[in-house]
């Protein structure tokens, strides 16, 4: 097995506004091709990233949030939630999309990506991390 | 860069992807594959419908291998591998048969 860099692409910004989530989300697609241990963290105004319901007609951009859930597919499992960052925009989970993943070892079985972690919790997980990159 | 497909002229980028996702009917792959040397089977049809319902749910054009373990969940093991998809798309299952579906380039493919 050639090195394996654990990746992790932290998320901060509001969906749409600016072009970083969406980058972010290319970046990730594409990265998954060079397998990697990839994972992603939202938190601050990020977390807006992953809620149920966008609608983008009213600004002409493309509403991508629907690839969220093909993440799974391209094989990243691990989304990190920060707890404080939701309850301090009065979200919970249940305003976010149910994302998960199907696990091929165990024929298919659905499993859970989003991981709701504090803010202690996460900071433990990024030291781990070998490579970081902001949007 | 155009095509006629049933007497209209539609816009290609200059990979011969369509400009315009909602351009598409089935003439387009018939058009295609045919300037590709290329009969398309059922075999095919069943890569291309599956291509673009996976485009309607997840707004995403699949990246290869992807595509492969998806189509292997959905349509069985002996055509979720890369020789099956070879064989019926051999320019790349992905960039090809997404081609033939009216999707923009698969994200991912390298």
């Amino acid at each position: 097995m050639p090195d394996v860099k654990k990746l992790m692409y932290v998320n901060r910004r509001a969906p749409y506004g600016t072009i970083y989530a969406w980058e972010s989300l290319e970046v990730v697609l594409v990265g998954a091709a060079f397998d990697q241990d990839v994972s992603l963290a939202f938190l601050d105004d990020g977390v807006y990233q992953l809620t149920r319901g966008q609608s983008t007609e009213g600004i002409g951009m493309k509403n991508f949030s629907a690839i969220y859930s093909a993440l799974g597919d391209y094989e990243v499992t691990r989304i990190y939630v920060e707890k404080e960052s939701l309850e301090e925009r009065g979200l919970t989970l249940d305003d976010l999309q149910h994302l998960t993943w199907e696990d091929e070892d165990e024929d298919w079985a659905e499993k859970e990506s989003i991981r709701l972690v504090d803010r202690a919790e996460l900071a433990d997980v990024m030291s781990n991390q070998d490579v970081m990159f902001n949007f | 860069m155009s095509i006629e497909v049933n007497g209209k002229s539609l816009e290609v980028d200059e990979e011969g992807y369509l400009a315009n996702l909602s351009d598409w009917e089935p003439g387009v792959a018939d058009v295609m594959s045919k300037d590709d040397d290329l009969e398309l089977t059922n075999d095919h049809w069943e890569i291309i419908n599956f291509l673009r319902e996976y485009y309607e749910e997840y707004q995403i054009a699949p990246a290869v291998r992807v595509l492969t373990k998806a189509v292997g969940k959905k349509l069985g093991k002996d055509k979720g591998n890369s020789k099956y998809l070879y064989e019926l798309f051999p320019y790349g299952p992905g960039k090809q048969a997404c081609r033939y579906a009216g999707l923009p380039k698969p994200t991912g493919c390298v």
